[in-house]
C-alpha cells in the first residue's frame, strides 16, 4: 500500500529519507503452540516513516515487532528491511536496528555510560556522553540504574539506541509503565528526536492519544490482521486538545472497542 | 555512583546526630555475650569451679598462645593449614565454577553430567576419609582432595543456578545489540549469576574449614587440627583451646573475605551496598 506524508512532514524531514530504511512484512504468519497470533499480516512502512501499531493485549502487536528485530521467526511469510542510503552506509548497506523494551532493561552491575555503550565501540565515548546529554542525563554519567527513576532508565536506554544511530527504532511500549507526565515528556522526546535524525519507527502502544500525537500512520491489528490502517493528517507538534485530534482518537477507539466479545454469550 | 553517594552523605549526618547513643549501642552490643561469657570463664576458673584439665583458664589460654606463637610454632601450623585450605578451595571452587558455567551453558553437558554430579553430591565427604586415607595416606594430597571435594558442590551447584536464572529479558537485549559468544557471557551472563556465585563461594568458605579440620584432626604431621590432637595426647587443654579459637578466627576471616568481595563485585546491587 503506497503511503504519503503530509506535505508538512515532507518539508520537516527532507534528511528523513536518506536515515530510514524501508520495512516490507509479507504475508507473515506466526503462531505460538497452535495458538495464531499474526495471520498473513502485510504492512509496508516507508522510510522515515512513523508507524504506530495499536490494538487490545494479545493481538500480537509486540510479537509483531519482535519478529521485526529476528526474537521471534515467522513460521510463514518474510520481513525484508531497505537498503540504507549510500550517503548513510556506515554499516556496510546492513540496516541498524534497535529496540526499545517496555521495561528499560539496563545491565544493573553497569553504570549508565556503560550501559549507552553496549555494544559500541570504546572509541566512540563522546559520542555516547553526547546521546546521554541529549536525552538529558548526562550528569547522571557515572550513577548505577538502580538509582534512577523509572523514567530516567527508560531515557538511558532511548540513549543506548541512538548512540548507534538506527536506521528503524523499534518501540515496544517503552511508555507503558511511566506516570503520565513523564510520558508527555517521553513522547516529546522521541519525536524530537525522530525529527531531527529521520529513522523508520515502529511504535506498539495500547494508548491511542500516544499513537496519534506520535506516528504519521496509525495501525490497528484485530485477530491477527490489519483492521485499520489509516495517515494520521495532523500538522505536528500535535496539541491533544484540537478538534482533529480528538475526531480521530474517537474513531480508532470507536474501532477497537466495537469489537469486544460479548460476555454474555457464555451462559 | 559520585551522584548515589552524595546522595547518601546528604542524609547521613542528620541520621547520624539522631541515632547516635543507638549506633554505639548497637556496635557493643553483639559483643556483650562474648565478653560476659569470658569473664564468667576467668572467675569460674580461678576460684577453681573449672579443672583446668577441663578447660584452662582464659588467661592460660592467652599466656600459652603468646608462647606458640614467640615461638613460633603456632604461625607454621597455621601456614600449613591456611595453605591447605585455599589450595583445595582454589582446586575445587575452580573446578566447580567452570563445569557449573559448561553444564549450565550447554545443554547436552547438563544431560551429560548433571544427574552424575547430583548423585556424587549426596555423599558427605568425610565419609569418604577412610577410601581416601587408603588412597592417599595421610599426604597433603589427601587434604587437599577433601577440601576440594566438600568446596566443589556449592560452588558447582549456585554457578549453575545462577547462570540459569539470568534476566531472559537482558539475554534478548544483549542479543539485539550485537552481543553473542564470549561478549555476550562477559557482559551480561557472568555478572548476572555473580550473586549466586558468590553464595556457593561463601558456603564453601565455611565448609572448606570444617572438612580441613575433621581431615586434619584424623590425618596429619602438621596443621592446626594436628596441633590440637598432638595437644590432647600431652593433656594441653589451653593449647587445645588455642587451636579451637584459631579456627573460630580463620573462620571468620574467611567469611569477612567473601563479604568483601560481594560488596565489591555487587556494589551495583543495593542489597549489597555497606550501610554508610
Amino acid at each position: 500500500m503506497p503511503v504519503t506524508l503530509s506535505s508538512n512532514d515532507i518539508a520537516a524531514g527532507e534528511q528523513r529519507c536518506s536515515r530510514g530504511v524501508s520495512v516490507a512484512i509479507n504475508d507473515v504468519s506466526i503462531a505460538f503452540d497452535g495458538r495464531t497470533v499474526l495471520e498473513n499480516f502485510d504492512i509496508e512502512i516507508s522510510a522515515g516513516e512513523f508507524v504506530a501499531i495499536v490494538g487490545r493485549s494479545g493481538c500480537g502487536k509486540s510479537t509483531l515487532l519482535r519478529s521485526v528485530v529476528g526474537l521471534e521467526t515467522p513460521q510463514n511469510g518474510t520481513i525484508s528491511l531497505g537498503k540504507v542510503a549510500d550517503n548513510v552506509a556506515e554499516h556496510h548497506g546492513k540496516p541498524d536496528v534497535r529496540v526499545m523494551f517496555q521495561d528499560s532493561r539496563l545491565l544493573p552491575w553497569k553504570k549508565i555510560l556503560p550501559n549507552v555503550m553496549l555494544g559500541l565501540d570504546p572509541a566512540l565515548t563522546a559520542q555516547a556522553r553526547k546521546v546521554l546529554a541529549q536525552v538529558g542525563l548526562a550528569e547522571r554519567a557515572n550513577d548505577w540504574p538502580a538509582t534512577l527513576s523509572g523514567g530516567q532508565r527508560q531515557r538511558v536506554a532511548l540513549a543506548r539506541a541512538l548512540v548507534h544511530d538506527p536506521n528503524l527504532l523499534l518501540l515496544d511500549e517503552p511508555l507503558g509503565s511511566l506516570d503520565a507526565l513523564t510520558r508527555i515528556e517521553m513522547q516529546q522526546l522521541i519525536e524530537d528526536v525522530w525529527r531531527s535524525r529521520g529513522f523508520t519507527a515502529m511504535l506498539v502502544t495500547h494508548d491511542v492519544a500516544e499513537a496519534i500525537s506520535l506516528a504519521d500512520r496509525v495501525i490497528l491489528i484485530e485477530g491477527g490482521r490489519v483492521a485499520f490502517d489509516e495517515i494520521v493528517n495532523i500538522p505536528r507538534p500535535r496539541t491533544r486538545g484540537s478538534a482533529r485530534f480528538a475526531a480521530l482518537e474517537e474513531r480508532i477507539l470507536g474501532r477497537v472497542l466495537q469489537r469486544r466479545p460479548i460476555v454474555e454469550d457464555e451462559w | 555512583m559520585k551522584q548515589g553517594t552524595m546522595n547518601q552523605r546528604q542524609q547521613s549526618p542528620a541520621l547520624k546526630t539522631r541515632f547516635r547513643p543507638n549506633i554505639v549501642a548497637k556496635q557493643a552490643l553483639p559483643w556483650a555475650v562474648p565478653v560476659l561469657l569470658l569473664i564468667a570463664w576467668q572467675w569460674a576458673a580461678s576460684v577453681g569451679i573449672l579443672p583446668s584439665r577441663f578447660l584452662p583458664s582464659p588467661r592460660a589460654v592467652g599466656s600459652s598462645f603468646i608462647e606458640l606463637s614467640a615461638s613460633g610454632e603456632l604461625w607454621m601450623h597455621v601456614r600449613v593449614s591456611t595453605l591447605r585450605a585455599l589450595s583445595g578451595f582454589a582446586v575445587g571452587g575452580g573446578v566447580g565454577l567452570l563445569l557449573g558455567l559448561f553444564t549450565a551453558s550447554m545443554h547436552w553437558a547438563e544431560i551429560l553430567l548433571d544427574t552424575t554430579i547430583q548423585m556424587v553430591r549426596n555423599i558427605p565427604p568425610l565419609a569418604l576419609i577412610p577410601l581416601v586415607i587408603l588412597w592417599f595416606g595421610i599426604d597433603e594430597s589427601a587434604k587437599l582432595f577433601l577440601v576440594a571435594l566438600g568446596v566443589f558442590f556449592p560452588v558447582y551447584i549456585n554457578t549453575f543456578h545462577g547462570i540459569r536464572s539470568v534476566d531472559r529479558g537482558l539475554l534478548e537485549m544483549g542479543r539485539t545489540y550485537g552481543l553473542s559468544g564470549w561478549r555476550l557471557y562477559r557482559e551480561i551472563i557472568l555478572p548476572g549469576a555473580l550473586p549466586s556465585i558468590l553464595v556457593g563461594v561463601r558456603f564453601s568458605l565455611g565448609l572448606m574449614w570444617v572438612i580441613l579440620i575433621v581431615a586434619e584432626t584424623i590425618s596429619a604431621r602438621s596443621g592446626i587440627g594436628y596441633m590440637t590432637m598432638n595437644a590432647r595426647e600431652f593433656m594441653q587443654t589451653d593449647v587445645m583451646v588455642v587451636g579451637i579459637l584459631l579456627y573460630a578466627i580463620l573462620g571468620k576471616l574467611a567469611d569477612l573475605l567473601a563479604k568483601g568481595l560481594e560488596r565489591y563485585w555487587l556494589r551495583w546491587n543495593p542489597a549489597y551496598q555497606s550501610a554508610q
